[in-house]
């Protein structure tokens, strides 16, 4: 049963965690992530920082699929513009990793806002196979780019903080981890305010939105530039993750992983966003050691695993448009709901 | 002095994989004029085709004029099982759901092929006549040649076809109206099904000519992008907008690759979407309401 | 009644429509219409369907632009003014077929309504601190205080509009248009399938958000005991055109006006050209 919900202010009814459960269980996950690098091997480091560049880069394409309703497959190329643009400055100029990334960031939302000039016209289908053109001329200009590397790409050196150098997933947790957290804090922030308002709008009916006072080409490049700000800091993130970058980094194959992450998530839910992330980013770990189990009575398993994993992928977009369109962040909530009316009715 | 001959025969190239282009962009528009799907699993069902038919040749030794069918017929029945299975629950559901639906069967279809026939590039046994042939003096390989034919041909029958025949005008009247085509007694479902099944078996021959050229692979369905360019700049529900627009970009392409290097293809393709997109959306032959989505 | 002129200092006005004539393709849906709206009025537009009237509120708003003539707000030409900067002026409006937004709870869709008049920028909303947070806290309070508690739709607050009744939904729109700060507001057929209680219901609703917002109204309605019971001014479209206009008591004597709900068209307009010359 769900008690301790009476609310004395309007602030306390508006803020984003209401219950003491909900802040408790919150309090209990910072806890968790500050322990989580000092019992945790590398292997599970590595793939908490690949989950935690994910859940960035997929709930900045939430703001713009899942709550403004403009559908993109440029979100892996957004990225690559963040992780050029943090790679070349810190191969020519050397300067601040914090710098680099908000600088990237930055570079990538005017890219964005560019992309999105045409959503005023086109929508909807058009609007995605425009976002696939972008990737096509973005990839092409780094691959043929003379400060991009051409095709071989660049090796970049580790960030560094006060001639520390972060190389090392352990590190790198405390530089990932944090942003990322920021990036979901800021992005449920945004709908609680106006432009997020706004956004919910302008995806559920252009039209009105319009008369009802909302500027809707400023808004849709507002919420393309937020989402492709979020694409440019998870792909800086994720060079300085991986250290190199190069055209093939960031295929269109990427930016369907990510639209099927916030399809499985849950669209238009920031919970579904992470949600979404975390489980496409294991999906493929947990087949891996399927296959690892499966290997002494089937030798070949590894070697199916590539297409195995394709299949999964496909499947699990297709599965949760047909049979849980809400994703499972929508599962989640049935659950929550299950317990604020346990024990009085199952 | 420019190279007239030269020129000519990379026009014709261009006109042949043009031609590939076209048949698959009809196929595309079929679905999209009946059931208001974007496929972009078309190229994967190509691919798939294509593989089918490697199947029915190199593996069960079938004769080509066998394998051909069993390629078509491959491809029909996937569409059906798609249509009944993945489409119609999505009926009433919005657009994009529907269009990220056929992205996931891409995915399903591209994982599959690689797990029955493995990763690497595969050639098709070769059943065209490899007899050269010359246009004028301009040499044109015969495979492509005779891609550009049959690809002519089913083309040609589906405009007829559709001006003429009582399937042709249920689809019109399903693709204008689709609750009052089903008012008047039209099987709208029916349509659906036939459009998923004639359109997929069309691919999949598509497939096995695209297979015969350039040999088959699972990232064959790449193919798709450029469909969708195709049926984009000749409008999405114009049958003449995706023969026309397939042969213009097939020569596109042929030009820049020629001239450029092969990495200048998709980029000047593109390109030429992102204009069509900002200057006339609906394509050059497409209905203006469609605008829409 | 047609033809009648009627003086209105301009002060008094705080919406003229100046001939505008409308037309999509070859249909004309609108010509040479011509009315003003007095300031603190009640008035209503009324006509067969597909007598222009939602064409007329839509030109209003600026959604559709009007092939020649004018809309006049506050002594201010709308012309070449969008949408969202009419809002912000004060021109606040519900719609025929309700546009709740259906991801949004009752609250959400209430303080939409407020878009234009706030100031949060994407950076504020971003770190909800200082003006985005004093701003939404304001908002609040201001709709709870008097919005929600003046339409009795407590109850529903944190619903998604997706669930709730037709009655409530239209409610809960005009909730929506009175968080617009409306200095027009104008409703789409505010009762269309209400039962007679809804009805009355809604009625009152109209008639104190007049007295306490202070505002002007301009209502589209085919409830005519409605409309004959609230409205000060009456404005009769009939193939796009207006074929006549004043009280509701003259306007319901109009033999244009009779023969127009008749159905006959143009008998109406050859019964009303006498009188018009």
């Amino acid at each position: 049963m769900r008690i301790g919900t009476l609310k004395t202010d309007y602030a306390a009814d508006e803020a984003l965690f209401d219950t003491r459960l909900q802040k408790l269980l919150i309090l209990l996950a910072c806890a968790a992530a500050v322990l989580f690098p000092f019992v945790a091997s590398p292997y599970w480091l590595f793939l908490a920082c690949l989950c935690a560049i994910n859940v960035a880069s997929a709930t900045g394409l939430n703001i713009l699929t899942g709550y403004t309703g403009l559908v993109s497959l440029g979100q892996a190329a957004f990225m690559s513009v963040g992780a050029y643009t943090v790679a070349v400055l810190e191969i020519h100029a050397g300067t601040p990793f914090l710098l680099n990334l908000l600088v990237g960031g930055l570079l990538t939302a005017l890219v964005g806002i560019g992309v999105g000039i045409p959503s005023l016209r086109v929508k909807g289908l058009y609007l995605a196979i425009a976002t696939i053109a972008a990737s096509v001329v973005l990839h092409f200009v780094f691959a043929h780019w003379p400060l991009t590397g051409g095709m071989q790409g660049l090796s970049m050196p580790p960030a560094r903080l006060f001639g520390l150098a972060l190389d090392q997933p352990f590190q790198l947790y405390w530089l990932i981890l944090p942003v990322t957290a920021l990036m979901v804090l800021g992005a449920a922030n945004l709908f609680r305010t106006r432009v997020g308002r706004a956004f919910i709008a302008i995806r559920d009916r252009d039209i009105s939105a319009e008369v009802l006072g909302i500027p809707l080409l400023r808004y849709k490049l507002m919420s393309f530039a937020v989402s492709s700000f979020y694409a440019g800091l998870a792909g800086g993130l994720w060079a300085y993750f991986f250290r190199v970058v190069t055209p093939e980094s960031f295929p269109l194959v990427n930016s369907i992983f990510y639209l099927a992450a916030i399809i499985v998530g849950g669209m238009g839910t920031i919970l579904g966003g992470i949600l979404g992330a975390v489980f496409m980013t294991m999906v493929p770990e947990l087949l891996k050691f399927v296959a690892g189990l499966v290997t002494p009575f089937y030798p070949d398993a590894l070697a199916l695993l590539a297409p195995v994993r394709t299949i999964v992928f496909g499947a699990l977009i297709v599965g949760f448009l047909i049979f849980e369109p809400h994703g499972l962040a929508e599962i989640w909530r049935r659950i929550r709901r299950f317990f604020h009316l346990w024990p009085f009715r199952t | 002095m420019t190279d007239w001959l030269f020129l000519t025969e990379v026009f014709l190239a261009g006109l042949g994989s043009g031609a590939l282009y076209a048949v698959t962009g009809v196929a595309f528009v079929l679905i999209y004029k009946a059931t208001r799907v974007v496929n972009l699993a078309i190229g994967e069902i190509l691919m798939l085709g294509g593989y089918a038919f490697f199947g029915a040749a190199a593996g069960w030794h079938l004769p080509a004029w066998v394998a051909l069918p069993v390629a078509i017929l491959a491809g029909a029945l996937v569409g059906a099982v798609v249509e009944r299975g993945l489409i119609r629950p999505m009926l009433g559901e919005s657009p994009i759901s529907v269009f990220m639906v056929t992205i996931g069967l891409g995915s399903i279809l591209a994982g599959f092929v690689q797990i029955v026939w493995g990763a690497d590039p595969l050639r098709l046994p070769e059943f065209l006549p490899s007899a050269p042939i010359f246009i004028g003096e301009a040499y044109v390989a015969p495979k492509v040649a005779y891609g550009f034919l049959a690809a002519m041909v089913v083309v040609t029958a589906f405009v007829l076809g559709l001006r003429f025949s009582r399937g042709g005008v249920a689809l019109k009247a399903t693709a204008a109206d689709q609750a009052a085509a089903y008012s008047v007694g039209i099987d709208v479902p029916r349509v659906f099904s036939l459009s998923w099944i004639v359109a997929c078996g069309v691919a999949a021959g598509a497939g096995v000519l695209v297979g015969a050229i350039g040999g088959i692979s699972p990232t064959m369905g790449v193919f798709g992008l450029s469909v969708l360019v195709v049926v984009i700049v000749g409008g999405l529900d114009s049958m003449a907008g995706a023969l026309v627009g397939g042969l213009f970009i097939g020569v596109v392409e042929a030009f820049a690759g020629t001239f450029l290097g092969g990495e200048y293809r998709f980029l000047v393709t593109f390109s030429i979407l992102i204009l069509i997109l900002m200057v006339r959306p609906y394509g050059l032959f497409g209905t203006h309401e469609i605008e829409r989505l | 009644m047609r033809g009648l002129p009627v003086t209105l200092a301009a002060r008094d006005v705080i919406l003229g429509v100046e001939g505008v004539s409308l037309a999509f393709g070859g249909v004309r849906a609108l010509t040479d219409v011509s009315f003003s709206v007095r300031r603190g009025s009640i008035t209503a537009v009324i006509g067969p369907n597909g007598a222009g009237k939602t064409s007329l509120f839509n030109t209003i708003s600026g959604f559709y632009r009007p092939r020649s003539g004018n809309v006049v707000f506050d002594g201010r030409s709308l012309a070449g003014t969008a949408p969202p900067e009419r809002a912000r002026l004060g021109l606040a409006r519900t719609f025929q077929n309700i546009a709740l937004f259906r991801g949004m709870t009752v609250l959400d869709n209430i303080k939409l309504g407020r878009h234009a008049h706030m100031r949060t920028g994407l950076l504020d909303a971003l770190v909800y601190r200082g003006r985005a947070r004093r701003e939404e806290l304001e908002l609040r309070a201001e709709i709870e205080e008097r919005i929600i508690d003046f339409l009795e739709i407590q109850h529903i607050r944190n619903a998604p509009v997706a669930t709730l009744p037709y009655g409530l939904r239209k409610r809960v729109e005009l909730a929506r248009a009175l968080a617009m700060r409306p200095r027009l507001l104008m409703l789409d057929e505010p009762v269309a399938g209400m039962n007679r209680e809804e009805t009355e219901d809604m009625a009152r609703f109209i008639l104190d958000v007049k007295e306490e917002w202070d505002v002007t109204i301009l209502m589209v309605e085919h409830d005519m005991g409605m409309v004959m019971d609230i409205s000060d001014h009456v404005v009769v479209l009939n193939f796009g055109q207006v074929i006549a206009e004043g009280s509701p008591a003259a306007v319901q004597v109009d033999p244009a006006v009779v023969a127009a709900y008749l159905g006959a068209g143009d008998l109406g307009r050859r019964l009303s050209g006498p009188e018009a010359a």
